[in-house]
């Protein structure tokens, strides 16, 4: 184990404009890996699966770090950790499903350590915030030495485990609107156990209601039960404009079986997250109708 | 590259540090950085320059058990004792959060949920913690237990490395 880790080169830049630069360069020859947090990774390198042998450490960028509130919304450094998200006020207030999410990642040691953008570049479809991150519409910045750009989060996945992202890109931010008013936000992870587990099917909805109780605003977002994090159209579809009802909620559970495909695998069976994603979105409908 | 995990048990020689998984599902390894629990085998040192490191070993003062420590000992919240050392740690954590509260059973298990024990099946660790916030139980008891100093060091198991000048 040790052995194999002292063989691995480590680059450590000294400011964002360093590390972009020398991941540019290194594209062409043997791709520095960026590590941030490192609770992804050294789980592959502690397992002498090392994905290279050449690391960018990001965890001193500055320019990586903070959580800033404007009046459109947040912007979070791709090196924001779970627990940094967990004790912001005006995220505890603004954001609860982030918080929530950010909570159930791991346990305390990971939470200390594991980032947003890790959580995002990991690329795992069971990665705990991306549903919330789905269901809030997140834009995530990322920058090369050629330049910086936006990119929807939704779009971010071209496949399983593939970021619509180039080589020498890194993600810098991930931003996040406020969300609309007299909204309710819900998020929950169903795994064997409530801490230290992979979810079997993770959930995160977003859903606003006018004055009649009508749904304007629905995103109903899912980790686990496809190759890559995705919203359930088909079942937003059957809300928009509808009142939150038994006969409503039926419908949308029935179209959200087209709009996910779980699979059998180590965690869980492809019946049982059919059913459960089902649960989590009747769960969130009723909750949001009650308040 | 180096894990902390490693540099503290072979080349600072605090061995009270344990690998249990390698990958950071148990909570063994457990260590403070800054006064935030982690698990040092995911953990590269290089990111711990300029940062405070502190190990069960640093959690007695002037060779005298830490009040969680005592409890640990006294409520037999240690059996095989692999455990332990970050059991003890991440509720040093949750202690200093808590700033004297006692915090709740609900709590205290949310705050050690990534530290699994296979022996004691949690309630006597949960109690312990409660108790080294209340004060402790065997603060009236026996005397303190003596730790033995290790020479030439003021306080085993806390390390500060240095930190580098930030060049522009």
């Amino acid at each position: 184990m040790r052995s194999a880790l002292s063989t691995l080169e480590v680059v450590r830049p000294r400011s964002l404009d360093h590390a972009l630069e020398a991941l540019g360069r290194s594209v062409s020859r043997e791709r520095l890996v960026p590590l941030a947090g490192g609770t992804d990774l050294f789980v592959y390198l502690n397992a002498g699966t090392p994905p290279g042998t050449r690391y960018l450490d990001l965890w001193g960028l500055r320019e990586l770090r903070g959580i800033r509130v404007s009046d459109r919304g947040v912007t979070l450094g791709g090196l924001t950790t779970f627990r940094e998200i967990r004790e912001h006020a005006v995220l505890r207030r603004r954001f609860p499903s982030l918080v929530a999410a950010a909570a159930e990642v791991g346990a305390w040691q990971i939470q200390n350590r594991a980032t947003l953008a890790g959580n995002i570049a990991n690329a795992s479809p069971a990665g705990d915030s991306l549903p919330v991150l789905l269901a809030h519409d997140a834009m995530v910045k990322v920058r090369s030495a050629r330049g910086a750009r936006e990119v929807a989060f939704e779009r971010l996945y071209r496949c399983y485990r593939e970021l619509a992202v180039d080589p020498d890109e890194l993600i810098t931010a991930v931003t996040l609107p406020l969300p609309p008013a007299r909204s309710f936000a819900f998020f929950r992870k169903v795994g064997t156990r409530r801490a230290q587990s992979i979810s079997k099917v993770v959930f995160s909805g977003l859903l606003a209601l006018d004055r009649e109780a009508r749904v304007t605003h629905v995103r109903l977002a899912y980790g686990s039960v496809a190759p890559v994090t995705l919203r359930a159209r088909r079942a937003e579809r059957t809300l928009r404009g509808e009142r939150l009802a038994a006969p409503v909620a039926a419908r949308a559970r029935a179209a959200l079986a087209e709009d996910i495909a779980p699979i059998d695998d180590i965690r869980s069976s492809r019946v049982y997250r059919l059913a459960v994603a089902g649960n989590l979105l009747e769960q969130f409908l009723r909750t949001a109708s009650r308040r | 590259m180096k894990r902390l995990l490693d540099v503290l048990r072979e080349d600072c020689s605090l061995p009270g540090t344990k690998e249990g998984c390698g990958e950071g599902e148990c909570g063994a390894c457990s260590v403070l950085i800054d006064g935030r629990t982690v698990c040092s085998c995911l953990v590269p040192v290089v990111q711990v320059q300029g940062a405070r490191v502190v190990t069960v070993e640093g959690l007695a003062r002037a060779g005298r058990l830490s009040a969680l420590q005592r409890e640990f000992i006294q409520l037999g919240a240690a059996q095989c004792g692999i455990c332990t050392p970050g059991m003890l740690v991440t509720a040093a954590e949750l202690l200093r959060h808590a700033r004297g509260r006692v915090p709740s059973e609900e709590e205290v298990r949310e705050a050690l949920a990534g530290n699994l024990c296979r022996c004691t099946g949690y309630q006597k660790i949960v109690d312990a913690v409660r108790a080294a916030a209340r004060g402790g139980t065997s603060r009236n008891g026996a005397p303190a237990t003596r730790l033995a100093r290790a020479p030439g060091r003021s306080r085993a198991g806390t390390a500060r490395t240095k930190r580098s000048r930030r060049r522009r």
